[in-house]
């Protein structure tokens, strides 16, 4: 699948393959589909994590040039982040060099934002936790001045913050953005609720989607911060209640549900899991997923066989590619959801 | 609205209307993200509302460039949790003394333009999107009777505060029904080294001070009964004492 290498214009115009696990069928439109696809009584659950400027060239005490990805502040007010080697986003994330070997104590520039590395991984040298020498609203401004977000090799060129922030963006927990959610506009939104669906949210810290280290990707997600609300917890089981469907937008949104029940039972506040979805997974909240249109190989992918078997999500897959659908953080959409009397 | 407890922005705070109402509301309980260019003032802004025992965050960044919308949402929600209250008051005259239209650069204008219309817009819109997701929030915009008066020599920021009022209105007529307000503001001449650049000669003892105007704004901001889109004038509010 092509990617798409660059926001749309309308996210109106994005694609939307309606997969139909229980029929085995899929069914080419718009997003603006989702206005008959959904039903008075389902819920639209999205994830309001802002894209934090994650990406910060500097340099290490002896001068060599670095990149660090955050990968989002911990509970203790130290950050993990991925350190990559010399160049930028031209170069595709796995061809870049490995960074300068770096042990506990040592200290990195960013312009004047200073950070020491605090724990370094035993088997991915290049996943670190460090803490900066700034704190509260000066840190956060000195992270906004020398940070960019992650950028994407496919891309026309960098991209500025405001092209990877969704419509409802909240607070700064996403080390890439939740892109599932670019294809919602407000006026999608505003005219699901008034037709009886209702339209909640997580929080999430989406994690960086590839560290350039075969090993690192293997682990890949590693646990991730989530923020449930008591709200939100509400408008699920009332959703349950009346028979509706819980649709969650994007694989994020999806982690941070599942992650946060517990025995069957979906648990409001904040936490961190370590949930890995896939093809056995039990699926407690969640009834269908809007997600991006990614690729066959990746992770995403299993994660989605958790809906729907691999071989009706590859010639879906096919489907869609022959119809021109663009893949990627700013491609098509999939929305796998089945008739409403065969859901969960 | 009761801002006790809730997360607040506000622009412009490090003086005048925008420090006064910054005081009112930490007084009031309010979780203060306060955003203004002058890191000093806005310290020391910050160091009076703590030191009266309330909660208050600066943020330095200009409202006028794009590349600090985002710094300031995402400082402001990782700093007071949502904003459920943004007040734009951050505002520029323009040139000073102030010119007449012909004699405006149109550099100027652009200048006036951003910091007045395009940047209240790009962060409201920024902020508006979790205020829609939990179904309730206020912006208010401070705004002038040069909105309408067509007062000579106060062409460039006129105009601009005429195209804050109809975005607010429209703002308000497009988001009717989700719990998502907006109401503009003619805080009325105040004593402020903002009045004093534009009239110079004014007689002082003739303007409102900014904490009694800022106790106005803060009355209509707890009043839930003022229609989403009204521009009210701050002059003619009364405060029950």
């Amino acid at each position: 699948m092509m990617p798409a290498a660059w926001p749309r214009d309308d996210p109106r115009a994005t694609r939307l393959l309606h997969i139909d696990p229980a029929r085995r069928t899929f069914v080419d439109g718009t997003i603006g589909a989702l206005r008959t696809l959904l039903r008075e009584g389902d819920l639209l659950v999205v994830n309001d994590a802002a894209t934090l400027p994650g990406s910060l060239s500097g340099v290490t005490e002896s001068g060599a040039p670095l990149e660090i990805r955050l990968g989002g502040e911990q509970a203790d007010g130290s950050w993990r982040a991925v350190l990559f080697g010399a160049g930028d986003w031209r170069t595709r994330t796995e061809d870049r060099p490995a960074p300068p070997a770096l042990a506990p104590g040592a200290t990195l520039r960013f312009g004047v934002l200073t950070a020491s590395i605090v724990v370094v991984d035993e088997q991915s040298p290049r996943l670190v936790s460090l803490e900066f020498d700034a704190r509260g609203a000066d840190l956060w401004r000195q992270i906004y001045r020398a940070g960019r977000p992650v950028q994407y090799a496919y891309a026309a060129r960098a991209l500025g913050l405001w092209d990877v922030q969704t419509a409802y963006a909240a607070r700064p927990w996403a080390a890439e953005a939740p892109s599932a959610g670019f294809s919602l506009t407000w006026d999608l939104l505003l005219e699901l609720r008034r037709r009886g669906i209702g339209i909640a949210s997580v929080t999430h810290a989406a994690g960086l989607s590839s560290t350039g280290d075969a090993t690192l990707d293997a682990r890949l997600p590693l646990p991730e911060k989530y923020d449930v609300s008591v709200a939100t917890v509400a408008a699920i089981s009332a959703t349950k209640a009346r028979g509706g469907s819980v649709v969650a937008v994007g694989t994020t949104t999806m982690r941070a549900l599942e992650g946060a029940s517990s025995a069957g039972r979906l648990v409001a506040g904040e936490g961190t899991t370590d949930l890995v979805l896939g093809p056995l997974t039990r699926r407690a909240v969640v009834d269908g997923i809007l997600t991006g249109a990614h690729e066959v190989a990746s992770t995403h992918f299993t994660l989605l066989e958790s809906f729907a078997p691999r071989p009706l999500l590859e010639r879906a897959h096919a489907f869609a590619d022959a119809l021109g659908y663009l893949g990627h953080e700013f491609g098509d959409a999939f929305l796998i959801l089945g008739p409403r009397e065969d859901r969960s | 609205m009761d801002v006790r407890g809730r997360g607040v922005l506000i622009t412009g705070a490090s003086r005048g209307l925008g420090a006064a109402l910054a005081k009112e509301l930490g007084a009031r309980g309010a979780r203060l993200a306060l955003v203004a260019r002058g890191e000093q003032a806005l310290a020391e802004v910050v160091t009076a509302i703590r030191d009266a025992g309330g909660q208050a965050h600066a943020i330095a960044a200009d409202v006028g460039s794009k590349e600090d919308v985002y710094a300031i949402a995402g400082a402001a929600a990782s700093l007071v949790g949502d904003v459920q209250l943004a007040v734009h008051n951050a505002s520029t005259l323009g040139a000073v003394p102030l010119r007449l239209l012909a004699d405006t650069a149109c550099e100027d204008l652009e200048r006036v333009l951003a910091v007045n219309v395009i940047g209240p817009f790009r962060l409201t819109k920024a902020l508006a999107g979790p205020m829609l997701l939990r179904g309730g929030g206020l912006v208010v915009h401070v705004s002038s009777d040069a909105a309408t008066g067509a007062y000579p020599r106060w062409g460039a920021y006129g105009a601009s505060k005429a195209a804050l009022d109809l975005l607010a209105r429209t703002w308000a007529s497009e988001l009717e029904g989700t719990g998502v307000r907006f109401f503009g503001v003619d805080p009325g001449e105040m004593d402020t080294e903002m009045h004093a650049a534009a009239i110079p000669d004014a007689d002082r003892a003739s303007l409102a001070r900014p904490a009694d105007v800022a106790q106005r704004i803060a009355e209509m901001i707890r009043d839930d009964t003022i229609v989403s889109g009204a521009l009210l004038d701050a002059t003619a509010w009364r405060v029950e004492r």
